[in-house]
């Protein structure tokens, strides 16, 4: 990195750190704290399709597998905050590391298939399971407090812990991309047969970038789950998983930021769509801006713009 | 140590019932530079692939150093001392030059797991690295993207980076395919440097490469040895100039 690059990082990150602060004086912080969710589960997600190249099409196991055994902690152990989200990100560790133990053998589409069986297996545990309350799901989630003394039921206070978890989050991911281990992860996905002759244990090291990833979509699920109050079929289904992937490649699949202005987009038009007259359409709208994003701007948002960027100079 | 730091014993590979190759019994004498000739579609490569255990073989069994290795992964084969180049140049196309052969240097130092530390502290591999860039003739390209330097700078970065590890046991898949002159000459030299305290095992079909750098050479043809011996009694084989002339490759 140029010195250049790094004092425009510095200043995109102070705009990031202003922009979060403010944010709640002129938006609903619910919406706020449902984008970060989502930018999280994201850049959870990015890390693997992004970074190690594995497409998994399961993602949505860990985000509302977490989202249930932190819903469980709250409401029926009743374990404080921290300790509720540690549980539910915790859970998710383990489901990862068991279904990305199982998965990483298989190359290309076969293990986007086994991914996506597991999870569907985990989805009808869901749906079996006493403890996740089936199709009512779990509601009325206590929040608690944060550290003892933050009153959590308050929504702008809540969106202050969110960011906070959603930055420690963001800052996991790059320090992943960043670190040794990223640099074999990169070796891996640029060319697998020489990185294997050089030593690496190439499945491995995938299976490592698979259990943080999913560590940190669970980190997501269990914050959703506090935020709402909710826990439900809904996290769990294969269409969470879908939806991860289009807000990936909606906001640039492989950098850093994009999957944050893809979770952005994706919310917000959920939003202002299912309050409107297109309510019926809100699939239909996301399929055809998929569609539209894979065959004219493959790059996503924040890549079409980088690459702009870098023709203009 | 053992005289022979690879052995092959009848080792098989079969493709769907195609025989690529063919009860092959190898010999590579330790401190050897030997060359593993033949025509296109000989069984080469396969060789190669087996030995290092990228293909698992259909029978025989594989030696390393008098350890039996017919059943090891393919990582741990590095790990023990062979590392293989590949025929298709192999690199890593969008990191730096040097981050390349940093990423090899980086193995020994067991820092492949640390994802909670910073890249940064892998610049202390940076001077070894470019070390070894300079050897081959690399060093003003450290910083350049490798997806941009031509075909045999490529396969210049890749002979540095299997030198990073320091093998025992090295196997190139032909080093100086695709080479200008100029290059072909520098990289004989610096395998033949490089030779001094280790064994190779080359593909090559530059017979003059071949005669100016091996003790030995075995002669594959259509998945079985065709003959064995030094650049003399090879190149004075009926059967070899037959096989030669008789293939599609006139090396
Ligand atoms: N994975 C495979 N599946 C089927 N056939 C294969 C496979 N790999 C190699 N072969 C066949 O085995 C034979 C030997 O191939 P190999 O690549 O080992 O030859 P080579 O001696 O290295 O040739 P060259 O000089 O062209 O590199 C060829 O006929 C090839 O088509
Ligand atoms: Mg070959």
């Amino acid at each position: 990195m140029t010195k250049i690059q790094a004092r425009n990082r510095l200043y995109l990150l102070l705009v990031a750190i202003v922009i979060g602060l403010l944010a709640p004086l002129v938006v609903y912080p619910v919406f706020l704290m449902k984008i970060l969710c989502f930018a999280l589960f994201a850049c959870a997600f990015n890390l693997l399709l992004g970074f190690t190249g594995l497409l998994s099409f399961g993602h949505a196991a860990f985000f509302g597998g977490a989202a249930y055994v932190t819903g469980h902690a709250l409401s029926v152990w009743g374990l404080p905050f921290e300790l509720g989200i540690l549980a539910g990100t915790l859970a998710a560790t383990v489901m990862g590391a068991i279904v990305g133990k199982l998965a990483i053998r298989r190359q290309g589409i076969y293990f986007a298939m086994v991914t996506l069986a597991l999870a569907q297996l985990i989805y009808f545990l869901c749906l079996q399971a006493p403890f996740t309350g089936g199709e009512n799901g779990q509601q009325g989630i206590p929040r608690g407090f944060a550290l003892g003394i933050l009153d959590l039921s308050n929504n702008t206070t809540l969106y202050y812990v969110v960011l906070v978890i959603f930055s420690l989050g963001f800052g996991l991911v790059y320090r992943v991309i960043n670190s040794p281990f990223g640099q074999v992860l990169k070796a891996v996905r640029e060319n697998e047969p020489r990185a294997i002759s050089l030593g690496y244990d190439t499945d491995r090291v995938k299976l490592t970038a698979f259990i943080v990833s999913s560590a940190l979509a669970g980190l997501a699920g269990a914050t959703k789950a506090v935020v709402f109050q909710l826990a439900s079929l809904t996290d769990v289904h294969w269409h969470m998983s879908g939806e991860v992937v289009l807000m990936t490649l909606l906001g640039g699949v492989g950098t850093l930021i994009g999957p944050v202005v893809g979770a952005g987009v994706v919310v917000t038009l959920q939003n202002t769509l299912s309050s409107g007259p297109l309510n019926a359409y809100v699939p239909v709208v996301l399929g055809g801006i998929f569609v539209v994003c894979v065959l004219a701007f493959r790059r996503g948002i924040v890549g079409e713009i980088k690459a702009l960027i870098k023709q203009s100079f | 140590m053992s005289e022979h730091i690879l052995e092959t014993q009848n080792l098989t590979k079969e493709f769907k019932g195609f025989v690529a190759v063919s009860n092959v019994n190898l010999s590579v004498k330790t401190g050897h530079i030997h060359a593993l000739i033949g025509p296109n579609g000989a069984g080469k490569s396969t060789v190669f692939n087996l030995v290092t255990r990228f293909l698992t073989a259909t029978t025989g069994k594989i030696l390393f150093e008098g350890r039996d290795i017919t059943t090891t992964k393919p990582a741990d084969i590095a790990r023990l001392g062979m590392v293989r180049s590949f025929q298709i140049s192999a690199v890593f196309p969008h990191m730096s030059v040097r981050e390349n052969v940093r990423v090899a240097l980086q193995r020994a130092t067991g820092s492949a797991y640390h994802f909670w530390k910073s890249a940064t502290s892998l610049n202390e591999l940076n001077a070894r690295a470019d070390d070894l860039l300079e050897q081959v003739g690399l060093l003003s390209h450290a910083d350049a993207l490798t997806v941009e330097l031509p075909y045999g700078r490529k396969r210049a970065l890749e002979l540095a980076t299997t030198l990073a590890l320091d093998p025992r046991l090295m196997l190139l898949d032909e080093p100086t395919q695709g080479m200008g002159h100029e290059d072909v000459g520098r990289i004989t030299d610096l395998i033949r440097k490089v030779s001094a305290n280790r064994t190779i095992l080359m593909v090559e079909h530059n017979l003059s490469v071949v005669s100016r750098l091996c003790d030995r050479i075995t002669v594959l043809q259509r998945g079985a040895v065709l003959t064995e011996g030094n650049y003399e009694q090879v190149s004075a084989d009926p059967q070899v100039r037959a096989a030669y002339l008789g293939g599609s490759h006139a090396a």
